[in-house]
């Protein structure tokens, strides 16, 4: 019985089955890895004790329940976690490209298979999720004239529940293991028995506790954009980065809880010994596998959506166009988020199901193109006879369109069963998928940085390193993927760690050259916003509409004041701010009232921190620990229900100072 | 798409200048509701898993050697009676009526409690019988989707107690009226599902 | 979704539900109505199920599941008070999506599975005859 499994002789009381042996000392890149963490998290804790920032932090970041801090702290997450999954990128692309001829590469296979597990789950569940729910809470909100979300302390607390995940899966990388079972984890392999120590339990509980985040989050915004929008915007008049930020999180809503029902049996299987997804005593593994594509498949959409309403923004902007077809735009991405959660048996065509279920979800696949088409032809249309400005955030749009179309069609390939017999599990499928995530995810969120990044610091980016940044991406892409998808043709399966056949090197050096393009992609990145913070002040940003945008967003300063809008705005059209500069707008300076906000609190901080202590300690089975978490969790909760006091006024005084100097700042630039 | 009517023509208002006090929780209702839709999406998973495996026996016993059905009617019958006495106390509340919506919420506190001991004894039955969680994939299962349920309903009475404590201090509320509201649409659902329970788990399961 | 017709007087947080009195109210006549509904629901399926007054099991089957399904809907008019006007309509679109996305789930994972079990495990197929499927509906 697995109980007997789990009850190991070397657990002890106080810490469970964590030893000294659980430091991962016999691995020196992890030596080193820790080396420099540490050394890096030491210099930045004294920095910050240095220049006594530990204060400003809590009061002003850590605690606080603006929405647009919160975004971009959701966004500073998803960039260091970039960092991490690009690392494990780079040592993947390297071990394959060096393990040929005998050799066994640099990695072992125990380290090997944590690599790409980790970049899975990193990219995916703390680079893409954060981003993208970073940029919808930034944006959103003041697209909607609201002054908050409808929960600002829920949004707190979904943040850091997001980065108490994170740092449950960082900490797998010093303390133990990470799982060794592809990033979905499918059992048996993942159960009890073939995978017995802390690393899929790490894996769980960093998902779980993340995903109570990211579930909140999404009902927090669905209710925001359903009650919050300012009069006269009717759900046909919001910005379409609004609609699909609607989309995006009512499929969060739908499908993160099958995520966590999910993840909860496959623990209660590893933990108590149940047998959901066991080989044996009725269990079956491929209800796993089919309960987690039916979160993984719309999980897809939840980030790829909202990338494309950022594409709708930034093409009608920079081509100074309305959006062509704004009404199909809308229709599209509602078929989208439905069609997206019957499709989901596409991942397991040759689990063995017969043709009649293999052919409905290939054709129900297929039939998704049809939506994602039709949006394509809008935004190139919108170009069409437009005064387009090639400006960073159109150059990664046009970047867009021809990577994502490449994508789709390999996409539709994989549709067709027959096909997918052959493709299943090649590399032909990791290029398409990252075809149409990097193509279209990544892709959308840096057009979506570079757009919004005035309005959320108030100074833009430097131009010369993006665009450095920019064509080592998209070049480095290409290499780093083309071969890729010739690999896969030729039946080379994901997931190899050494490789016999020698003709095969060539396509995996090319590939390690990209992904080596692609590194100084993202060091130009980082250099670029370093040169930016330096050069801030020539980069300044004092119209609040340094685009000449379209939307409600650019109607207020860069960056805007707490409380967004000194008066709710009114609206009358699609394109609500063009529509206001274009009818005479006259910015009131009188007359200021004051405004209901809501205060800052720790709870949140408090709460995901017991949580993510709870689940290192199920981790380790330090029983005791999880207990006194757990009931620290519910304590707090409840502590937090007695405070009734959540709400402060920012008085009209307050108000007229902030007004009167951004009049002064606007009168200067002008 | 017809503009709103107060809005004129021409040199249009921007502004909403008499802002009206924008009411503290006036999503909560909604937001609630969506949550509660999530949760019936993690009960779906749970009952697809049962559907799916429970008829995975393993060798073991089935619904018929296991399901008491009087043990199961007196369940339900203390859930249901527990949902009009919430709904009692929801009258009481929209009265102003503290003392009665207070005395409400602890009858229904108490008939939520029975129903989980009930629970509780029918569980310890099974799992003293060998018929306990890891026996088989219909007992995992079945534990997995009525403890699931049962949870459930012990984080409602634990949510109710302390709601109790606060109209007792600060009386009915609006804040609190809100809260009774809220907790009031978590318990009837999960009558709801209960029903589903019943249906699908035992009456059904019994038959076949 | 038919979002985009039912918003028009949507677009005013303001302008109505103070302190969410827009939430619909029960009344004394709908919780006893809902109530004595539900005790019959309740009672029926039991019955037929305990005293097995209709022989064949398909029947019984049905019976329960109307009365299930019946049961729901009475929760949600008496109990839960469920409108088309609540919310603007969107608790009820809220409601239908997710009936739709169960379903979708339900349905999906049974067809998929059982599919499997019999093209993959023909041996087993007379085991799960025998057992008969889980969810007679």
């Amino acid at each position: 019985m697995a109980i007997e499994t789990v009850a190991t002789p070397e657990t002890s009381f106080l810490l469970g089955r964590l030893t000294w042996a659980a430091l991962p000392l016999h691995e020196p890149i992890l030596v080193a890895t820790f080396a420099v963490v540490a050394i890096g998290g030491l210099a930045l804790v004294g920095a910050l004790s240095y220049f006594r920032l530990w204060g400003y932090l809590w009061h002003e970041w850590f605690t606080s329940v603006d929405h647009k801090k919160i975004g971009i702290m959701y966004m500073v997450l998803g960039l260091v976690m970039l960092l991490r999954g690009f690392a494990d990128a780079v040592m993947m692309r390297l071990q394959q490209a060096w393990a040929f001829n005998g050799s066994e590469g640099y990695l072992n296979a125990h380290h090997y298979d944590q690599v790409f597990t980790a970049h899975g789950v990193i990219m995916i569940f703390f680079v893409a999720m954060p981003f993208v729910t970073g940029m919808m809470n930034l944006v959103m909100p003041l697209q909607i004239g609201a002054r908050d979300v409808a929960f600002p302390f829920l949004n707190n607390f979904s943040f850091w529940m997001t980065a108490g995940g994170a740092v449950i899966v960082m900490a797998s990388l010093f303390v133990g293991e990470f799982a060794q079972t592809g990033w979905l984890a499918y059992p048996p392999l993942s159960g009890i028995d073939a995978s017995p120590y802390v690393g899929v339990d790490y894996y769980i509980w960093g998902l779980q506790v993340a995903g109570v985040g990211t579930t909140l989050s999404g009902i927090n915004l669905v209710v925001t954009i359903v009650k919050m929008r300012c009069p006269g915007m009717t759900m046909m008049r919001m910005p379409v980065f609004t609609w699909t930020a609607l989309c995006a999180n009512i499929l969060i809503v739908a499908i993160f809880p099958v995520l966590t029902a999910t993840l909860v049996l496959l623990a209660l299987d590893r933990y108590i010994g149940t047998n959901f997804f066991t080989a044996d005593n009725g269990g079956n593994p491929m209800m796993f596998v089919n309960l987690i594509w039916i979160w993984g498949h719309p999980e897809v959409y939840v980030l790829v959506l909202p990338a494309f309403g950022i594409f709708s923004e930034v093409t009608a902007t920079y081509c100074r166009k309305p959006l062509f077809g704004y009404s199909s735009m809308v229709y599209a991405t509602v078929c989208i988020t439905v069609l997206s959660y019957i499709v989901w048996l596409h991942h397991f065509f040759t689990m063995g199901a017969g043709a009649s279920v293999n052919s409905f979800f290939g054709i129900a696949s297929m039939i998704i193109s049809i939506p994602t088409g039709a949006k394509l032809f809008n935004w190139l249309f919108t170009m069409y006879h437009g005064r387009i400005r090639y400006e960073l955030p159109m150059m990664w749009t046009v970047a867009f369109m021809l990577t994502f179309a490449i994508g789709g069609m390999t996409g539709v390939m994989l549709a067709v069963p027959p096909a997918d017999f052959v493709l299943h599990n090649s590399l032909f499928l990791v290029a398409h998928f990252h075809n149409v995530i990097i193509g279209g995810v990544l892709f959308g969120l840096f057009a979506g940085i570079y757009y919004w990044w005035p309005k959320a610091f108030g100074f833009r980016l430097e131009p010369f390193w993006g665009k450095v940044s920019f064509w080592c991406w998209v070049a480095g892409f290409w290499v780093a993927f083309t071969p890729l998808y010739v690999l896969g043709l030729m039946g080379v399966t994901r997931r190899m760690r050494v490789f016999d056949d020698p003709d095969l090197q060539i396509w995996f050096l090319i590939a390690a050259l990209g992904a080596a393009l692609v590194a100084i992609g993202v060091a130009a990145f980082l250099v670029q916003i370093a040169v930016s913070i330096w050069k801030r002040d020539e980069l300044r940003d004092t119209t609040g509409d340094p685009w000449d945008g379209r939307t409600l967003e650019w109607a207020t300063s860069s960056p805007p004041p707490a409380y967004n809008f000194a008066f709710t705005p009114v609206v009358h059209g699609i394109d609500a701010w063009w529509d206001m500069k274009s009818r005479g707008y006259v910015r009131p300076l009188e007359g200021f009232r004051p405004i209901h906000m809501p205060k800052s609190t720790g709870s949140g901080v408090i709460l995901a921190g017991l949580s993510t202590v709870c689940a290192m300690a199920l981790i380790w089975y330090i029983w005791w620990l999880a207990a006194l978490a757990f009931a620290g969790v519910v304590a707090t909760a409840i502590w937090h229900t007695f405070n009734y006091d959540r709400d402060f006024d920012i008085p009209a005084a307050e108000v007229t100072a902030v007004e009167a100097a951004r009049t002064r700042l606007l009168t200067r630039g002008a | 798409m017809s503009a709103p009517t107060h809005v004129p023509d021409g040199p249009a208002q921007f502004h909403v200048f008499e802002e009206e006090h924008h009411e503290a929780g006036g999503s909560t209702h909604l937001g609630f509701w969506i949550y509660l839709m999530s949760d019936c999406l993690i009960f779906a998973v749970l009952f697809a898993t049962y559907g799916v495996l429970g008829s995975s026996l393993a060798g073991g016993p089935g619904p018929r050697d296991l399901f008491s059905l009087p043990l199961v009617a007196l369940n339900t019958t203390l859930l249901l009676i527990s949902s009009i006495t919430y709904g009692f106390a929801m009258l009481a509340m929209y009265e102003g009526d503290q003392k009665g919506t207070l005395k409400w919420l602890a009858i229904t506190g108490a008939f939520g409690a029975g129903f989980i001991a009930v629970e509780l004894y029918e569980f310890a039955h099974m799992i003293h019988e060998g018929a306990g969680p890891q026996r088989s994939a219909f007992l995992s299962a079945f534990f997995a989707l009525v403890g699931t349920h049962g949870l459930h309903v012990t984080f409602g009475i634990v949510w109710l107690t302390t709601l109790m404590v606060q109209v007792r201090r600060r009386g009915l509320i609006a804040a609190n009226q809100r809260r009774i509201s809220c907790l009031s649409l978590f318990w009837h659902f999960l009558d709801l599902v209960w029903i589903g329970v019943f249906t699908f788990v035992y009456l059904l399961g019994v038959l076949r | 979704m038919s979002a985009g017709h039912t918003e028009t007087a949507h677009g005013h947080p303001h302008a109505h539900g103070h302190d969410g009195h827009d939430v619909p109210h029960g009344t004394y006549r709908q919780y006893m109505t809902g109530f004595v509904l539900a005790v019959i629901l309740t009672a029926i399926p039991f019955f037929v199920v305990m005293t097995r007054v209709i022989p064949s099991p398909g029947y019984t089957a049905a019976i329960v599941l109307i009365c299930g399904v019946a049961q729901i809907l009475v929760h949600m008019i008496f109990f839960l008070h469920m409108t088309p006007k609540a919310e603007d309509g969107w608790l009820l679109l809220s409601t239908i999506f997710t009936i739709v996305l169960v379903v979708i789930t339900l349905v999906g994972s049974l067809w998929v599975v059982f599919h499997l079990n019999r093209n993959m495990m023909p041996g087993m197929q007379e085991l799960h005859q025998e057992a008969g499927p889980a969810v007679a509906g």
